[in-house]
């Protein structure tokens, strides 16, 4: 598979530097056109591992140990797919979303393809050396302008990148499958401080609690594709790169300290959830929503024995990345037709909007983990490894934060059926941003139905 | 055997509900065809199931969505009684709606949602496990929001919140019920005895707090006294929403949900030995005096009206805690007639509100000089309500006291007697003006003119009259082999093989 796999970055970098030499409007079509193919690969790469489990290719002319060793798993190629598809489906509503004197639309389809290139490679890299990747996320921040959010990337990738260092200084390679024998024996103290340091920047950067703060403003203040993109795919390649971490490299080391995590996950359903409930504005709602979803993520560390917490796992990284893309789409319509951006402000629009409501209100009961969404089976499967685990704990947050979820997306349908007192402006929007919307938020839902065909593609697992 | 059955009872709800949300809002012929078109599929397949279960046919259809998780349906007797209920009153409820809604706003997102809580509600009624049952009774809670809040003002949107807080709790203690105890069996699939009786015996106080989870769960939607908030609330909503979901689909699923759980997941058997049934009893004994106090004091009709569901859906609870098959009987077949009386009650209450304006039990006077034929099948369906003979009340009462002798249960005898006579405290005075008092100069609201026979719209006269006609035919004709009396009878026999019912 080796063609698939370096076109996945191959083709979205191409796309990126057409479209900064043509212009934004052929930049769109060229965008488009190359997410096309880039999907078709992505599914082919994902077929090709469901039959044989992985792929490992060397790239890049060195070789393992020092070089940039690609392999793609069950795991890597379902963010691939999930990469691919949200990738489309928002360049679609990208290209109906800025208007035609729209300055942010100028450095939109290169950034976005650099960005798109970035996380591709991240899940083909099978080594540490994603430390140059993993600043994917760091193309984003110009197009969202906050400060907060470069400061807290940077922050995340300096910590990684250190660690990165002292592991090379240590062991002279950065290759998963030749750390992880190393790694079993007697440690120095460098290395424990190169993986703690190393886990600490990726928390930041997947915006955990206490690190979270700088996510909600930068994602609830960037244009509508943009904080779908971030909250949708970006935050989960930190994520990602941590489980990689925890399972491929410090398993044994790590497995005590499971719990950490698990609290701080359990802190960020609960606070984010009600940071999302007593939100003013709709974008920050979505966006603190984003980080009490993640918290459920962080809640399998205790849990990763049984075989569940792994499914349960990418259930909710898809099921999440597609709700919340849609979410962001929906409220991005909403913001723009009702010209404000307050969820007080949402009174009739279900009258105006039915499809974007129900788009929204789809995409809630994904994230409010209610059936028959994708949602939904993740949190069954998360409940059920804890139950298995005798993690009492991890079952009562998930519960409750499946009704913290529904208080804050009802908040929000609610204002939408009331009447509202006086007819106010809207706004016309382009159809397509509707269809999108509603598009995404079905296929969260219908996922529930099709969820045996992603989850084969972890068996028997993640190797390592 | 036969795969398709099932699944097109669903679908006969469900594309008709997807199409209709796709129409425009002055489709109107499209949307009622639809609806009809729908309705009478349904009423079809619900017939040939009917037959096929009768001649000993199985019909189950499973889909793996999870390892180990199956979303598996199965047409049982138990499970059809429930069908052939909702399928009927639905085919009525949908003509009523289209009269009661001529002309009012957002109807595509009425009918639209109207059918999947249909759908929902066949699904809850054919769910071959618990997990299946949940995920049919959480799509139910999420399609009656809108049509609870389907006004759209403040106060709408108020009661359908207190809804939907007291419905999401509630599924959730269910789920982790449903979870725990997946997590000691490896499965929930439904079973006639029962599927934890084989646990050991150390298993025994978990079972007992899942007993609770999943009982508390149901017993929201149910609701079974202190979980019986939201339905008092939930009467801002359109008539034909208060008249199906809530005096039929949505308490019942609850009222099910309760069956199931004693029959096919613990066991009767098994629940009495673990002493769970007899708190259930008192609670539902409870539920229905408490119930029948507070319906007395309400001036709102809707009100009044929505107590008394409280009250008399509690019945089914009762019938089934009373270990025995003739209190199951009891209650089963008060699943069927209380649907049918309630229903009837809450079509009238949506008459005189829609016709005359008359929204309050005191406004009511003269009322039946002015609409006799809505006001004849209001009298024959209150007085089911408080167990007249030749209705279908009488029997169920009757049922339900030799369940309660059976199961050597004396307080029970005088819970049930204690609510016929509240019941007649509280419906008498409303016949008592309906028919003695003088009507006022002038109604509140009058909006549809008499003309001829016809008091109001045909549309919403017709079905009252048919589902009090049905009361009394369930009462007079209770030996019938088709009866529902009759089919509850079937159901007892197979819950209870050991034990022939008398």
């Amino acid at each position: 598979m080796p063609e698939s796999v370096a076109g996945l970055v191959l083709i979205p970098l191409t796309w990126a530097g057409l479209a900064f030499a043509l212009g934004p409007g052929r930049g769109g079509r060229a965008a488009l056109a190359g997410l096309v193919v880039q999907g078709g690969l992505a599914l082919q790469l994902a077929m090709a591992v469901n039959d044989r489990r992985s792929a490992h290719v060397a790239a890049g002319g060195w070789d393992a140990p020092l070089g940039i060793e690609l392999a793609v798993d069950g795991l890597s190629a379902t963010m691939l797919l999930l990469t691919q598809l949200i990738g489309l489906s928002l360049v679609i509503y990208a290209r109906a979303y800025f208007g035609a004197a729209d300055p942010e639309r100028r450095y939109f389809w290169p950034l976005v393809g650099l960005l798109i290139a970035g996380l591709n490679a991240l899940f083909i890299t099978a080594g540490l050396a994603a430390v140059g990747l993993v600043g994917a996320g760091g193309e984003a921040q110009r197009v969202g302008a906050a400060l907060r959010y470069l400061f807290a990337t940077l922050l995340g990738s300096a910590f990684y990148l250190l660690g990165v260092a002292l592991m090379y200084g240590a062991y002279g390679t950065v290759s998963f499958s030749s750390l992880a024998p190393l790694l079993t024996a007697e440690m120095s103290v460098a290395v424990l401080m190169a993986g703690g340091l190393m886990l600490a920047g990726l928390m930041i950067k997947s915006a955990l609690l206490p690190f979270h703060g700088w996510l909600p403003p930068a994602h609830g203040s960037a244009s509508t594709p943009v904080s779908a993109l971030l909250s949708a795919l970006v935050v989960k390649a930190a994520f990602y790169l941590i489980l990689r971490l925890w399972l491929d490299l410090f398993a044994a080391q790590a497995a005590p300290l499971a719990w950490l995590p698990a609290l701080l996950g359990a802190c960020a359903v609960l606070w984010g959830s009600w940071r999302a409930i007593t939100a003013v504005r709709l974008k920050m709602l979505v966006a603190y929503s984003t980080v009490a979803q993640l918290g459920y993520l962080f809640l399998v560390f205790p849990l990763l024995a049984g075989a569940a917490a792994m499914q349960a796992v990418v259930m909710q990284i898809v099921a999440h990345g597609l709700a919340k893309a849609a979410m962001f789409a929906a409220a991005g319509v909403l913001v723009s037709a009702s010209r404000q951006d307050r969820v007080a402000g949402l009174q009739g629009m279900a009258h105006h909007l039915p499809l974007t409501i129900a788009a929204f209100a789809l995409a809630g009961v994904t994230l409010m983990g209610l059936p028959p969404s994708a949602g939904f089976l993740a949190k069954w499967l998360l409940i059920q490894s804890a139950f298995a685990a005798g993690q009492w704990g991890i079952v009562a947050v998930v519960l409750a934060g499946g009704l913290l979820a529904a208080v804050y997306v009802f908040r929000v349908l609610r204002q939408a059926l009331m009447e509202a007192p006086t007819a106010r402006p809207i706004s016309p929007v382009p159809r397509t941003l509707e269809w999108v919307a509603f598009a995404l938020a079905g296929a969260s839902v219908l996922l529930g139905f099709r969820a045996g065909d992603l989850l084969g593609l972890l068996t028997p697992g993640v190797p390592g | 055997m036969s795969e398709w059955l099932p699944l097109a009872v669903l679908a006969s709800s469900l594309l008709p509900g997807i199409a209709i949300f796709l129409l425009h809002e002055d489709s109107v012929r499209v949307r009622s065809s639809l609806n009809v078109f729908g309705a009478c599929t349904k009423l079809l397949l619900v017939g040939i199931l009917l037959a096929g279960v009768r001649a000993g046919q199985d019909y189950e259809v499973r889909y793996a969505v999870l390892p180990g998780v199956d979303l598996a349906l199965k047409a049982d007797a138990l499970g059809l009684l429930f069908i052939t209920l909702s399928a009927v009153l639905w085919l009525f409820t949908t003509l009523y709606a289209i009269g009661y809604l001529e002309n009012a706003p957002h109807r595509s997102r009425f009918f639209g949602f109207f059918s999947l809580c249909v759908t929902a509600t066949m699904g809850i009624a054919m769910a071959a496990n618990l997990f299946t049952f949940f995920v049919f009774y959480e799509l139910l809670t999420l399609s009656t929001f809108p049509l609870v809040v389907h006004r759209g003002t403040a106060k709408a949107v108020r009661g359908g919140t207190i809804y939907l807080a007291y419905t999401l709790v509630g599924g959730t203690v269910l789920l982790a019920g449903i979870m725990w105890l997946h997590n000691l069996l490896g499965h929930t699939e439904f079973a006639r005895g029962g599927i934890t009786a084989g646990l050991s015996a150390d298993h025994v106080p978990q079972l007992k707090i899942i007993f609770v989870l999943l009982i508390a769960g149901v017993g929201v939607k149910a609701a079974i006294v202190p979980l019986h908030g939201w339905l008092p609330q939930a009467m801002v909503a359109p008539a034909p929403v208060s008249a199906l979901l809530h005096a039929v689909a949505v308490v019942k699923a609850g009222a099910f949900g309760v069956v199931r759980v004693v029959y096919e997941v613990f066991g009767a058997e098994f629940s009495e030995s673990l002493g769970l049934l007899t708190p259930l009893a008192i609670a539902a004994a409870l539920t229905i005096l408490w119930g029948s106090l507070r319906a007395l004091g309400q001036n709102d009709l809707k009100k009044r009206l929505a107590y008394s569901t409280v009250s008399q859906v509690s019945y089914i609870t009762l019938g089934v805690a009373l270990f025995g098959p003739v209190g199951t009987i009891g209650g089963l077949v008060h699943l069927v007639h209380q649907g049918l009386m309630k229903v009837t009650l809450f079509f009238c209450a949506g008459n005189f509100a829609e016709t005359l304006g008359v929204h309050k039990v005191s406004e009511l006077d003269g009322g039946g000089r002015r609409m006799p034929l809505t006001a004849v099948a209001f009298t024959i369906a209150a007085l089911g309500m408080m167990g007249a003979p030749l209705t279908a009340g009488a029997v169920s009462k009757e049922w339900l006291i030799a369940g309660a002798i059976e199961a050597d249960l004396q307080w029970a005898v005088w819970v049930l007697w204690a609510s016929s006579l509240l019941n007649a405290a509280y419906f008498l005075p409303i016949l008592w003006r309906l028919w003695a008092r003088r009507a006022p100069n002038a109604w509140p609201d009058e909006r549809i003119a008499a003309r001829h026979w016809q008091e109001t719209h045909w549309l919403l006269l017709l079905p009252p009259l048919a589902t009090a006609l049905a009361t009394l035919g369930a009462g007079l004709f209770a030996d019938h082999p088709l009866s529902p009396l009759s089919w509850a009878q079937l159901i007892a026999g197979q819950e209870y093989p050991g034990r022939a019912s008398p």
